[in-house]
């Protein structure tokens, strides 16, 4: 069998990365659409139905896929467009720090959001 | 005195930059494609996803799941219509990067890939997002 080798260059993250950032998005997607659809069917208005809608275990654990497949996802597009506008590597990098620990701090936010009652 | 330059071929990768390369920017919006202008607009609407409205978001879920105080708070804060109107313009930015993103997703695996339906599904996106945040609008004012 005759195979394709290509010159061994770069950190061959690049495709992994492209095909989870589509991954989370259908993930995501799925959760938008379940959550709109739950909404529609339940219509909370007071805080005891919004608590409700979230305090299920199923609920909780969708939630909780959606902000890690977020997590991801942003972290790749983020990191495509600071790649994409900042040339600069020192700022770049230190924006990159930025954007990872902001997402880390949004997904501890949500857990603790979704299980702290 | 360029004997020895002018004796090779130049190639694109080791030809020096011409000083005088002309630049093509166009940053105005409205000469746009509408392929172009949803590939723009999710750029930009995912970058605003990631701030400030995803830490937004979070702050308004701690204080509607938070107690009945903080959810009574917050209710009001929705009343005022400037606080409607920001959020009907966030709604808009999700709606945008949901369906530009279910574009995308059909352009990688090859489905309406060519010139005429890439520009027919461009418009379908612009079109569905902007239905998406009128419903959604109407539902919530």
């Amino acid at each position: 069998m005759k195979r394709y080798i290509k010159t061994p260059v770069g950190a061959h993250y690049g495709l992994g990365d492209w095909l989870l950032q589509r991954l989370t998005a259908v993930v995501m997607a799925v959760y938008t659409v379940g959550f709109l659809a739950c909404l529609a069917m339940h219509a909370p208005s007071t805080h005891a139905d919004w608590k409700a809608v979230f305090s299920g275990t199923f609920a909780r654990v969708a939630t909780m896929l959606f902000f890690v497949a977020l997590l991801y996802h942003a972290w790749v597009g983020m990191r495509d467009i600071l790649m994409d506008y900042i040339r600069a590597t020192g700022l770049r990098l230190a924006l990159q720090m930025a954007v990872g620990l902001a997402l880390l701090l949004y997904l501890i936010w949500s857990a603790s959001i979704l299980w702290s009652r | 005195m360029e004997s020895a330059s002018s004796s090779r071929p130049a190639s694109p990768t080791t030809r020096p930059a011409s000083p005088r390369r002309p630049k093509y920017y166009d940053l105005n919006l409205a000469h746009l494609p509408p392929p172009g202008l949803v590939s723009i607009f999710h750029r930009v609407s995912g970058a605003l996803l990631f701030f400030p409205i995803l830490p937004g978001l979070l702050y308004v879920l701690q204080m509607v799941l938070g107690s009945e105080e903080s959810f009574a708070g917050c209710r009001e804060y929705f009343t005022h219509p400037l606080v409607k109107l920001a959020v009907i313009g966030m709604i808009w930015l999700y709606a945008h990067h949901f369906f530009a993103g279910i574009r995308y997703l059909l352009l990688d695996v090859h489905v309406g890939i060519m010139k005429q339906p890439a520009r027919s599904s461009a418009i379908a996106v612009l079109v569905l997002g902007a239905l998406a945040t009128v419903a959604i609008a109407w539902r919530i004012w």
